[in-house]
C-alpha cells in the first residue's frame, strides 16, 4: 500500500514538475516585475562589464540597500524614499564633484543572507562609491563582513543596540546612550522605579534590555519582569494580563514591527490608558503610529532624536519637501530624517575630500558638522557615530509627537557605554 | 483570582480568533485537500476591504452613521474575498487537484504576488482601521476584571460563522453536494453533479470565510501587506491537529491550541510557550497522525 502510494506520488510529481517549474518561473518574473516597477529599475548594470573605477564614469554610483518587500518593507520603503529625495536634491543643485549621483537600488527582501549577497553585488559588480542601507541589526551584521572585506562604506540610519563600531560603517541613528539610557534615567526620575521590560525576541531588544537592567541596578530602579514575544506575535492578552498583575510604574517597550499595533490596540481594549500606565517605546515613530491608530496610542511616551514637530528651520523645509514629493498624508520620522541627512553627510565628506575614495572620504567625514532637521549634528571621529540631541515625546491625538523633554545640546555617541561606570561589564 | 479568570477568558478568546482564521482553511484544505498557502493573503484582503469600506463611509456617509460601517464591511469582505478565491480556483487551483506539492508551490507564489500587490496599492506601512465606538471598552465583571467587547464580539461572530457553515454543509442541498463531491468525486460525477461548479463554489466559500476573519482581525491587530503570514502557520496547525475534513475538528483544534498557547505563555513566556505548543502538537500527531477527528469514507482511504 505504502509503496504503491509512493509510486503514484512519484508519478504525479514528475508529471507535475514541468508545470511547477513553469509556474515558479512565471511567479518570480511577476515578482521581479513588481520590484523594478517600484524602484525605478536601475539593475541593468549587474553584468560585470564595467571595468572603470568609481570616479571614471560621468556619474557617481551609490547603492541603496533596503527591504522593499517582505516584513521589513513596512519601515524601509520610507527610508529609501528619504534617501532618494536627498540624492535628487544634490543632483538638482549641480551634483557632486561635477557629476550626477546615480542610485542603484537593491531589495534586501527582509532576508539577511540576501542583504549580504546584494551588498557584494553593489560593491564588486557595480563598484558603488558608498551604500546607504539596512534597518534591522541582523541585516547590518550580515553585511558588515562584506563591507570590511571589500573596503566599502555603509551608512546606517537606524537607532540600534550599540556595542559596535566598524571603520566601514557610519551610524547616523542613535546609539543606546542617545536614546535608551537617557529615557530610562528620565523615567526613573519622573515616572517611578518599577520597570516591566517588553520586547520582540531578537538581538536589539535583548541587548537593549541588558543595558537597561544594568542601569536600573545602578540607579535604584527595580526590574519587575522581562518578557519577549516572537516577531510578528499577534496576541498580547496574556502579556497584558501579566502587566496588570505585576503593576509596574513603567513598561519599557522594545517591540518591533506589527506587534506594536496588536499590543497598543489590545492594551486599550483591556481598559488601560496612558493615565493608568506609563509606557515608553523606542521603536515606534510617527510612521508606526499611523498604523497603530493615534487614538490607541494617545498619551504614551516615545524616545527619539527627531520628531516631525521638531522646531528648526531646517526641519520645516524638510517636512515640506517630503510631503510635496511623496504626498500630504505622509509623515516624517526619526529614521527617515537620519536616512536623509546621511546622504548629505556623505556628500559633504566627498566634497571635502575631493574624491569618492573610501579611505579619503572616511578621513574627511571625521568631525564633519551638518545643520540637520534635528539640529546641529557632528560625526564623532572615534566611533563614526553622530552627535545627536535626545528628545522624549508624547503621542498626540493627531498622531504626531510633542516633545516634552530634551537634552540642551547634542549628546556625544558612546556605543560601548564606556563613560558609564555601571556598563563596564556589558561590552565584552 | 482575577488574573486566572481573565487568563481563561484570554485562552477562549485566542481560540475563537484561531477558529475564525482557520474556518476557511478547514474547507479549502480540510475538505478539498488543497494546501492553500495564500489563505493568509485572503485574510489580508478581508482586512483591506474593511479599510476601504471605512474610508468610503468616512468620505460619503454622515458622521453619525460612521460606526455602522463595520456591519457593512463583514459581508463586503466575504463577497470580495470569495470572488478573489473564485478567480484563484478557476485560473490556478483547478489545474492542480490531487497534486499537493504543486498546489503548495503555486499558491505560495500567489501569496507573494498578492502581498506585493497590496504593497503597491496601499503602500508598505500599516494602515489604520478605526474600530467602531460601540466596540470600545468592555464589560466590567468585578474589580479590575474587564472583558473587552471586541473579543466578545469575535466570539459571537465565530459562533455564528460555525453555525452557518454547519447548517450550509449538512442541511442544504448545495452543502450535501459539496460533501458528496469531496468524499467520492467519481460517484458524485456519475450521479450528475457538476463537480467543477461545486469545486469553484466550495473554494470561494472557504476564501470568503478568510475575508470575514480578516475583517474581524482589524479590531485586534495590524493591517499591512504581511498580515496573513502571521496567521498561516497557526491556521494550518489548527486544521491538521483537529483532523482534516470535519468542522468539529477545527473547533477542537483551535480550542486546544488557543488554550495551550495562552496557558504556556502565562506560565513561561511567549517564545517558550509557542515552542511547547508545537512540541505537544508534534508528539500528539506522532501518536494520532489523523488528528482529533477523522471521517470514515472509502474514497478517502486511498
Amino acid at each position: 500500500m505504502f509503496i504503491e502510494m509512493k509510486m503514484q506520488f512519484t508519478r504525479k510529481f514528475s508529471k507535475g514538475i514541468a508545470v511547477t517549474v513553469a509556474l515558479v518561473l512565471a511567479v518570480s518574473m511577476l515578482l521581479a516585475g513588481c520590484g523594478t516597477a517600484k524602484t525605478g529599475g536601475s539593475n541593468e548594470a549587474n553584468s560585470g562589464t564595467q571595468t572603470a573605477a568609481t570616479d571614471a564614469g560621468d556619474t557617481i554610483k551609490v547603492g541603496i540597500l533596503h527591504s522593499l518587500s517582505g516584513t521589513m518593507a513596512i519601515s524601509e520603503v520610507s527610508v529609501k524614499d528619504a534617501e532618494m529625495m536627498a540624492i535628487e536634491e544634490i543632483n538638482a543643485s549641480g551634483g557632486l564633484l561635477g557629476k550626477k549621483i546615480e542610485p542603484i537600488i537593491e531589495d534586501g527582501a527582509s532576508d539577511w543572507p540576501k542583504f549580504a549577497e546584494k551588498a557584494k553585488k553593489l560593491l564588486q559588480n557595480d563598484k558603488v562609491a558608498t551604500v546607504f542601507g539596512c534597518w534591522t541589526s541582523a541585516s547590518r551584521k550580515a553585511v558588515l563582513p562584506v563591507f570590511e572585506a571589500n573596503n566599502g562604506l555603509l551608512w546606517y540610519p537606524v537607532q540600534y543596540e550599540g556595542m559596535e563600531a566598524s571603520p566601514n560603517i557610519f551610524y547616523t541613528g542613535a546609539a543606546p546612550n542617545q536614546q535608551i539610557v537617557p529615557a530610562v534615567e528620565w523615567l526613573l526620575q519622573n515616572k517611578g522605579k518599577k520597570f516591566f521590560l517588553l520586547g520582540s525576541d531578537y538581538v536589539f531588544p535583548r541587548t537593549a534590555n541588558k543595558i537597561i537592567k544594568a542601569q536600573l541596578k545602578a540607579m535604584g530602579g527595580e526590574l519587575i519582569a522581562e518578557e519577549y514575544t516572537p516577531l510578528g506575535h499577534t496576541d498580547y492578552s496574556t502579556i497584558i494580563n501579566k502587566i496588570k498583575a505585576a503593576k509596574p510604574d513603567v513598561v519599557f517597550n522594545t517591540l518591533n514591527g506589527d506587534s506594536n499595533v496588536a499590543f497598543f490596540k489590545q492594551l486599550k481594549d483591556a481598559g488601560i490608558t496612558s493615565k493608568d500606565l506609563t509606557t515608553c517605546s523606542v521603536s515606534v515613530a510617527e510612521e508606526e503610529i499611523r498604523g497603530i491608530g493615534a487614538e490607541n496610542m494617545k498619551g504614551h511616551l516615545v524616545s527619539w532624536n527627531y520628531y516631525q514637530t521638531t522646531d528648526t528651520p531646517e526641519n520645516k523645509e524638510f517636512v515640506k519637501k517630503y510631503k510635496e514629493k511623496y504626498g500630504q498624508n505622509r509623515v516624517t520620522a526619526d529614521p527617515i530624517e537620519a536616512a536623509y541627512i546621511q546622504v548629505h553627510l556623505w556628500a559633504e565628506a566627498v566634497k571635502k575630500a575631493g574624491t569618492t575614495d573610501v579611505d579619503k572620504v572616511r578621513e574627511a567625514a571625521k568631525g564633519l558638522e551638518y545643520r540637520a532637521p534635528e539640529g546641529l549634528v557632528k560625526i564623532e571621529a572615534e566611533n563614526q557615530h553622530l552627535w545627536k540631541p535626545v528628545r522624549i515625546g508624547e503621542v498626540q491625538e493627531d498622531g504626531l509627537i510633542k516633545e516634552i523633554w530634551s537634552t540642551k545640546e547634542a549628546v556625544k555617541p558612546d556605543p560601548y557605554l564606556k563613560s558609564y561606570a555601571w556598563a563596564k561589564d556589558l561590552s565584552n | 483570582m482575577e488574573t486566572y479568570v481573565l487568563q481563561i477568558f484570554n485562552g477562549i478568546s485566542v481560540s475563537s480568533i484561531l477558529m475564525l482564521a482557520a474556518l476557511g482553511l478547514a474547507i479549502t484544505f480540510g475538505l478539498m485537500k488543497i494546501i492553500n498557502m495564500a489563505h493568509g493573503e485572503l485574510i489580508m484582503i478581508g482586512a483591506y476591504v474593511t479599510f476601504v469600506t471605512q474610508n468610503i463611509f468616512m468620505s460619503y456617509v454622515d458622521k453619525s452613521f460612521f460606526d455602522i460601517y463595520f456591519i457593512f464591511a463583514l459581508p463586503v469582505a466575504f463577497v470580495v474575498t470569495a470572488f478573489v478565491g473564485y478567480l484563484l480556483e478557476i485560473t490556478i487551483v483547478r489545474h492542480l487537484y490531487g497534486r499537493p506539492l504543486d498546489s503548495l508551490l503555486a499558491t505560495w507564489g500567489v501569496s507573494l504576488v498578492l502581498q506585493q500587490l497590496a504593497r503597491n496599492i496601499f503602500g508598505a506601512p500599516n494602515v489604520d482601521v478605526k474600530s467602531p465606538k460601540w466596540l470600545d471598552g468592555g464589560i466590567l465583571i468585578w474589580g479590575n476584571l474587564q472583558l473587552p467587547y471586541k473579543r466578545l464580539f469575535i466570539m459571537l461572530l465565530v459562533a455564528l460563522c460555525i453555525f452557518a457553515v454547519y447548517y450550509f454543509l449538512y442541511k442544504t442541498t448545495s452543502g450535501r453536494r459539496i460533501r458528496a463531491v469531496m468524499q467520492n468525486r467519481s460517484m458524485a460525477q456519475s450521479l450528475g453533479i457538476n463537480t467543477r461548479k461545486v469545486d469553484a463554489m466550495t473554494f470561494a466559500i472557504g476564501s470568503g470565510l478568510a475575508g470575514i476573519a480578516g475583517c474581524a482581525l482589524t479590531l485586534l491587530g495590524s493591517i499591512g501587506p504581511t498580515l496573513g503570514t502571521n496567521y498561516i502557520v497557526d491556521t494550518f496547525m489548527v486544521v491538521v491537529l483537529g483532523g482534516v475534513g470535519r468542522i468539529i475538528g477545527t473547533v477542537a483544534g483551535a480550542g486546544a491550541i488557543g488554550l495551550g498557547n495562552t496557558t504556556f505563555e502565562f506560565l513561561t513566556n511567549a517564545s517558550l510557550g509557542k515552542v511547547l505548543v508545537f512540541l505537544v502538537v508534534i508528539l500528539f500527531l506522532q501518536w494520532k497522525p489523523q488528528g482529533f477527528f477523522t471521517i470514515n469514507s472509502r474514497a478517502l482511504d486511498e
